[in-house]
């Protein structure tokens, strides 16, 4: 009987703490910088993109929402024709941007993307595009790879050494 | 010919009145809830989101009435309305404030009791014709836990009318100007009360309706506007019972300064509370747990206060 009491004056003093809900449209929680929101696509410092069109985080999702084809552009580099996110079928995984090995898929914290057009979700190259350089500042994949491309020879990178000359016995 | 329009009047203010109450009491019912476990509760529907009942009615209204092809279905559609009618007509007897009254009865507590046996055909038939077994099963529990709060209910309260010497309740409300009848009737109160949450089906007496166990249990199958009907009757059985209590018990209209019908509707508001207090913080016991409970503890008690409020009365009046 005192216990019911008891239970019940608990309850009530309750209606006296701190509420817990956020009342999301007026207040906004702050999010974390590895909150896995929006997908972008970032750019290197030079302006250029990041994205080489490797597949990789097309053939990881496990939703299938991620499409694109691969070109060459006048320079020789790699880069996605067309870059298509379907955002109604994302789930927000991030194994993209575990997969992306130039850091040019990312994930942000924003979650804001209700649409009332469900077309309006897919998200073109366009869309995803931004024009910075995302959580790497000052990475460039080209600058760091061995990858030959107009401008830069083999071996001429950061912390990279010149190729091995494979005829030449000496070490 | 000007008393028959104020008693036309009377009486659809008081219908119109509990329907109004027991609509902001689904609203309130609500928020409170959500105070007591750290939240907001429906606050975007107007101010305070007292709008919300509004917009959950147009919405339960708006749907399809839908009756079950295995029901029985004349039962089926009678159900929900018994509740209505039995409920509101109990407030007939309330005395609201000394001049809004529908109708003296010299048995009004009689009167009060027989209503709420009332509403166990509504369950009953409810969950029968809905011929399923969930259903079934819920209205069998309804019947079994009503008809046996309702004979300590009844008992608990002759202890007021001992008192008082007359089942009235003006004369209840108007014997209680000196002292609440809560302080000498304190058991009566109590089992009283008990019994009022197990009348109006409120959570540590739900197991009618059990969600977790029998899906709804009686209205299982009902939707649309017959299930606003059992959802409203609820609402609305929870602000008679609080009405008679404070008729019985906190000296209905009765106080200083303010007036009476501010007193009354006060009174109310905080028993209420109480109710929505209860469900907030109770769990739902075993059905045989319940009936132990009614048949072992509350009968017993009520029965002991009965005699010995009868002893007391005699020998005053020796």
């Amino acid at each position: 009987m005192l216990g019911i009491l008891n239970t019940m004056w608990v309850t009530f003093r309750h209606a006296f703490r701190r509420r817990v809900t956020v009342l999301y449209p007026e207040r906004k929680r702050r999010l974390p910088a590895r909150w896995r929101g929006r997908i972008v696509l970032t750019r290197d410092p030079d302006g250029e993109e990041r994205c080489v069109a490797c597949y990789l985080c097309s053939s990881v999702c496990p939703v299938a929402c991620i499409a694109l084809q691969a070109a060459i552009d006048e320079k020789g580099r790699r880069k996605p024709d067309f870059f298509r996110i379907n955002f109604s079928r994302c789930i927000y995984c991030g194994l993209c941007e575990e997969a992306c090995p130039t850091f040019a898929i990312q994930l942000t914290p924003d979650y804001e993307m209700a649409e009332y057009d469900r077309n309006n979700l897919v998200y073109e190259k366009e869309d995803l595009l931004i024009s910075g350089t995302g959580k790497y500042p000052g990475y460039n994949f080209y600058r760091v790879s061995g990858m030959e491309i107009s401008g830069k020879g083999k071996g001429e990178a950061e912390n990279e050494r010149p190729p091995v000359d494979v005829r030449s016995l000496l070490p | 010919m000007s008393g028959i329009a104020i008693a036309i009047i009377v009486i659809f203010g008081v219908l119109f009145g509990a329907l109004m109450i027991a609509a902001g009491t689904i609203w309130y019912e609500r928020r409170l809830l959500g105070v007591f476990q750290e939240r907001y509760g429906p606050n975007r529907a107007g101010p305070f989101g007292v709008l919300q009942v509004i917009a959950d009615m147009l919405k339960i209204f708006t749907k399809e009435n839908w009756i079950a092809p295995f029901a029985d279905k004349a039962i089926f559609v009678i159900a929900p309305g018994i509740i209505m009618i039995s409920t509101l007509a109990s407030f007939a007897v309330i005395p609201i404030a000394p001049a809004i009254l529908v109708s003296d009865l010299d048995i009004g507590v009689l009167y009060f009791l027989a209503m709420s046996s009332f509403a166990v055909y509504s369950v009953a038939l409810a969950g029968w014709s809905s011929n399923s077994k969930y259903s079934l099963l819920g209205s069998i529990r309804a019947v079994g836990q009503m008809v046996s709060y309702e004979v300590f209910m009844g008992l608990s309260l002759m202890g007021v009318v001992l008192q008082t010497g007359s089942f009235s309740l003006r004369d209840i409300v108007e014997a209680q100007s000196g002292l609440w009848n809560v302080v000498p009737q304190f058991v009566g109160f109590v089992v009283f009360f008990i019994a009022g949450l197990a009348e109006t089906r409120r959570i540590p007496f739900d197991i009618p309706e059990a969600e977790s166990e029998l899906v709804a249990g009686y209205h299982t199958e009902y939707s649309g506007f017959k299930f606003a009907m059992f959802y409203i009757g609820e609402y609305v059985g929870i602000t008679l019972i609080s009405m008679m209590i404070v008729t019985l018990f906190f000296g209905g209209w009765q106080g200083p300064v303010l007036p009476p019908l501010v007193w009354f509707l006060l009174k109310t508001f905080i028993l209420v509370s109480l109710f929505i207090l209860i469900r907030a913080a109770l769990p739902r016991p075993r059905y045989d747990q319940h009936l132990s409970f009614g048949w072992k503890l509350m009968l017993p008690l009520s029965l002991l206060n009965l005699a010995v409020t009868g002893g007391i009365v005699l020998a005053v009046a020796r």
